[in-house]
């Protein structure tokens, strides 16, 4: 006989938090799912800027948006830029991966209008650590 | 498969991607093309390539690919023109890149020389700052962020996150044995900035209270009336009293997100240890917040509600002012255990020792265990024919050596083939995904995630399973208010199962929504010019419609990962794997795809028949039976069809020498024999060949790795002579047999 | 990394296929093997000889001979199978022996006269000469047949 298990979701649980990732990078897409995914986070992916605010446009309100800086059609910056732009969503709080040996980077994401930074490589904890700080 | 190594066999899989667009993207600037597209494309896959690595702690890889990634920033900063030294040097550090990242993968190392040589290369082209300190700076922050949790001891040298890193100068610890309980006292007064990039003040109170006990109290002074109050201007300063045993350094990481974006001052108010007095706090005038959004409320209802401010306040309000806590109940949005369970996991399972081994390596064992099966068989039959006893000692010996040799093979075989589970795994987040974003209610079920199929296809099934489900959730079920209204409970249900059928893997992704929108779907094939307007097509057909190409109803809302592919390309893949896909749909009950690939790599029962000259397989699962057809049981029916009568049932009769084209005249039946099968979907018929060689496992080849599919032939394996034999696609000679009456019922139709 | 210039310099290994001569590029060519006798396919071109065993690999045998319009080949110990990489698929091309190891400048080779057969059009990429022989540079591409073509 076939092991049978299920599982329920919707999006109705109250305490599932949506995390909007925007990454071109599958690896750590998956990355960033496994890590939210396995806190109890509902995670939406983006594969870049133009998409993740495609995205944005029909989902619900994330509660925090992680975005990559080196993207291809639209970078961070320009995603943040234009997160902030939008009247729905201005209000949301942006994590931006960083690395460590590019703070100029860093900066300019903040001056874009990031509400904080993530360092990659990142550990879990670290992760939800950061999401925490600024989910309300 | 652990989900960590899965992410790593994807890792490898993008590194691939991105090495051949690297090498694309750097040929193109050979030839001149310099556009900043083509160089930050080049950039942005040496940049993944590091990203990635870093995350698994590749060391080798991260070093060369940073040293890579460095040039490339000078490039693309202008700072270095890519004339063609440059690409040149480029193009080998490529190679050298891609060496890196096959070493990693599959546990070698690349040439010391070789990877200096380059680097220094690369070095030398952007000329200047000594790499090494800039990558060790990248790896000391490394193992305490890589995902791998390794029991990190205290005295390591890698600090925790909070609390033992070094106090500041300044402040001296009496207490070496543990941290003492210090009172400190913050300022805080953030500018607009603050506000702008979406933090809160509300937030940094509630991360503060996670260092110890807090007392707020607000500076209201700069606020001013309401007629002139800005939304978005920030003018409250607040002074925070915390009592903790953390250091100064844990203090200032809570306003590392906010630094340079607010006024912040930090001091240490005392040594002791004292509770901490009412009053003392702050010489403000207690602030009553519930008070001023009321008023607020009140006084001007057509003011514009300042958002971020409101916010802010709210957090702070239900505990009205003077010197008490921030939100008492932060509510953490996971319980910390929940991140820490899975760490343990991995702890537990880094430990078991694995080696890693070259794929080719396994394969040339496999077939070598193949081959030894076969010639055990073969060996076995022999001692039979020259009439040794059943109970010599010789045949016992060989009984011995059967059983030992299929174990051996059972064990390789087990090296390569995987559990579907892996990729089952993946899926109820995908789930999850879209049902929030299509706002539909879904239960995943599964069944058979135990199957195993081989490490091949398992990696390529991730992707077709993927569009299956996200296209049942978004195209299958319906909305909760649509389903009630239906007369079915609000939440849709997938399922997902596999199965080993014929040598097959057979996947089937089946929803209880609503079933193929027929005339929608006859519409739109019309509309796209995919069909005649008065075409005259059967439920299948149209169900079939939506794997044409051009055939799209995807929309870009419920497009998750981004690729808003149709239906044909997932037919195309999968057609491209050897496999099939195949719809069936009721109206308002659902629709099931099915999907059957090989298992390419897997061993298979079969009976080994010869047909004409040559030697076949027929998978044992299909055969029901063999006999030997009688005259008076097989019957003429029309000018070039037989069928037999077994046990009063006739059955149609599939000469399989002539159907492969391998003989002209027909076998006559009663000199052969007759393989009942059943074939997909319950359907029987007797396959005539001239005789049976045996039964044996064999080693399933693939035809399309070098050639393509050949209809009627599922695959290919290695007989103990060294040739090759080929394997009886059953499905697919049963129901090539019905297709070809259908084409004749239809012409005698025709002529009649 | 190759580069475009027109005088690039490549080798190519030369075989005979009855009274002519025909070459591909060296770097196509995985192992030279003599003739084992091959499975044949169902419902497969005549010049698809059929499968060997390469190895463990399944390897499909094109008579090259046939492929090109030529006669088919009766094949004996003597006859040579070139082990040929087409794309990402292995290729064995049955041929009557193998000549030469030469070496071309891109230049040297000229476009296919206009003289040719279809077959030769489709098959030939471009001949060069050398002392006196005439040599055709095989369209490796165009030698297996279309992968879709039978698969419906």
């Amino acid at each position: 006989m076939p092991r049978i298990f299920s599982r329920s979701f919707s999006r109705a649980s109250p305490l599932s938090k949506i995390v909007l990732t925007v990454d071109d990078s599958r690896t750590m897409r998956d990355m960033l799912m496994l890590a939210l995914g396995d806190a109890g986070f509902t995670v939406v992916q983006a594969v870049d800027g133009v998409h993740g605010l495609e995205v944005l446009e029909s989902m619900a309100m994330p509660d925090v948006i992680i975005t990559d800086i080196n993207m291809p059609r639209m970078d961070g910056f320009g995603f943040i830029e234009g997160v902030r732009k939008s009247e729905r969503h201005r209000a949301t709080p942006i994590l931006v991966l960083t690395t460590e040996s590019d703070s100029a980077k860093k900066e300019r994401a903040r001056s874009a209008g990031a509400t904080g930074w993530i360092v990659k490589p990142f550990n879990p904890d670290k992760l939800i650590d950061a999401v925490r700080r600024v989910a309300a | 498969m652990d989900p960590l190594e899965a992410i790593k066999v994807t890792f490898f899989q993008e590194c691939e991607e991105q090495l051949s667009e690297l090498e694309a993207g750097l040929l193109a600037m050979e030839q001149g093309e310099t556009d900043s597209e083509t160089v930050n494309a080049v950039f942005r896959a040496v940049h993944s390539i590091k990203g990635g690595a870093g995350a698994f702690s590749l060391e080798p890889l991260v070093r060369f690919a940073h040293v890579f990634e460095t040039t490339l920033d000078d490039v693309r900063a202008g700072k270095l023109a890519p004339d063609n030294n440059v690409v040149k040097v480029m193009l080998r550090a490529a190679d050298v890149l891609a060496d890196h990242v096959r070493a990693a993968r599959d546990g070698g190392v690349v040439e010391e020389a070789r990877s200096q040589e380059l680097a220094a290369a690369l070095e030398a082209l952007n000329g200047a700052v000594p790499i090494a300190s800039i990558v060790s700076e990248d790896f000391d922050d490394m193992p305490g962020l890589d995902f791998t949790p390794l029991t990190v001891s205290d005295d390591d040298g890698f600090g925790d996150d909070f609390g033992f890193t070094p106090l500041a100068a300044g402040i001296i610890d009496l207490e070496p044995e543990g941290p003492a309980l210090r009172r400190w006292t913050v300022q805080l007064r953030p500018k607009n900035a603050l506000y702008a990039k979406a933090n809160e003040t509300g937030l940094l109170l509630r991360e503060l209270k996670r260092l110890g006990d807090i007392e707020v109290s607000i500076d209201r002074s700069e606020l001013p009336g309401l007629a002139d109050l800005e939304p978005e201007q920030a003018y409250l300063s607040w002074t925070i009293v915390l009592t903790t045993d953390h250091s100064q350094s844990a203090i200032q990481e809570v306003f590392e997100f906010v630094d340079g974006d607010c006024d912040l001052t930090i001091t240490a108010d005392s040594l002791t240890t004292s509770l901490p007095t009412m009053g003392e706090a702050s010489n403000d005038e207690p602030f009553d917040v519930m008070a001023l959004i009321q008023q607020a409320q009140a006084d001007v209802q057509a003011a514009p509600a300042p958002a971020m401010m409101a916010e802010t306040l709210a957090a702070v309000a239900p505990t009205p002012v003077s010197a008490v806590s921030a939100p008492s109940n932060p509510a953490p949005v996971i319980a910390p255990a929940a991140g820490v369970a899975p760490d343990a996991a991995h702890g537990a399972a880094a430990q078991q020792a694995t080696i890693r081994v070259d794929l080719d390596r396994v394969d040339r064992l496999i077939d070598l265990v193949g081959e030894l099966v076969i010639n055990q068989a073969m060996l076995a039959q022999r001692v039979t024919e020259s009439g040794v006893p059943r109970s010599s000692n010789i045949a016992m010996g060989l009984d011995d050596l059967e059983h030992l040799t299929r174990e051996i093979q059972d064990s390789v075989m087990a090296i390569r083939a995987q559990p579907v589970k892996s990729v089952f795994q993946r899926m109820p987040r995908l789930v999850r995904e879209v049902a929030a974003m299509t706002g539909k209610q879904v239960r995943l079920v599964t069944e058979g995630e135990g199957t195993e199929v081989d490490k091949t296809v398992i990696e390529r099934l991730t992707d077709p399973i993927t569009h299956m489900i996200r296209n049942a959730i978004d195209h299958g079920l319906e909305r909760p208010e649509v389903r009630v209204a239906a007369g079915k409970g609000p939440e849709g249900t997938v399922r997902l199962s596999a199965a080993h059928r014929s040598g097959r893997i057979v996947i089937e992704v089946s929803d209880d929504g609503k079933g193929i929108d027929r005339p929608r779907v006859r519409q739109i094939a019309i509309d796209k010019g995919l069909i005649e307007v008065d075409s005259n097509l059967s439920d299948e057909d149209v169900d079939n419609l939506i794997f044409m190409p051009g055939f799209s109803t995807a929309s870009s809302v419920s497009d998750i990962s981004g690729r808003g592919v149709g239906m044909d390309v997932v037919k195309r893949s999968i057609q491209g794997l050897g496999g099939r896909i195949a719809i069936t749909s009721r109206p308002g009950q659902g629709s099931t795809f099915t999907l059957s690939l090989p298992l390419t790599l897997a061993v298979l029962d079969g009976m080994v028949v010869s047909v004409c000259d040559h030697t076949l397989v027929a998978p044992l699962t299909a055969i029901i039976e063999s006999l030997q057809p009688k005259a008076q049981d097989v019957r003429a029916i029309g000018p070039d069809a037989y069928v037999i009568a077994i046990r009063d049932t006739y059955t149609p009769l599939i000469d399989v020498g002539a159907m492969l084209g391998y003989r002209t005249t027909p076998l006559d039946p009663t000199k052969g024999v007759a393989l009942l099968v059943e074939g997909e979907g319950g359907a029987r018929a007797a396959l005539m060949v001239d005789a049976i060689q045996g039964q044996r496992q064999v080693v399933i080849k693939s035809l399309e790795a070098n050639y393509r599919q050949v209809e009627g032939i599922a695959a290919a394996t290695i007989l103990g002579d060294g040739r090759v034999a080929l394997i009886l696609d059953v499905d697919n000679v049963v129901a090539a047999r019905r297709r070809e009456k259908a084409r004749s019922d239809a012409k005698l139709a025709a002529a009649g | 990394m190759t580069t475009s210039s027109n005088s690039a310099v490549r080798e190519l290994i030369s075989f005979q296929i009855g009274a002519q001569e025909f070459c591909v590029d060296i770097m196509s060519v995985r192992e030279i093997r003599g003739w084992t006798p091959a499975t044949p396919l169902p419902r497969t071109p005549v010049f698809v000889r059929g499968v060997i065993n390469l190895r463990g690999a399944v390897l499909p045998i094109v008579d090259l001979g046939s492929r090109l319009g030529l006669q088919m080949t009766e094949p004996t110990e003597r006859h040579v199978i070139i082990v040929t990489r087409i794309e990402d698929q292995l290729v064995g091309l049955l041929v009557d022996a193998v000549c030469d190891i030469i070496t071309v400048r891109d230049d040297q080779i000229q476009s296919t006269p206009d003289v040719a057969s279809d077959l030769v059009q489709q098959f030939v990429k471009g001949i060069l000469s050398m002392e006196g022989r005439m040599i055709s540079l095989i369209y490796l591409e165009r030698v297996l047949p279309d992968r879709e073509a039978e698969a419906a």
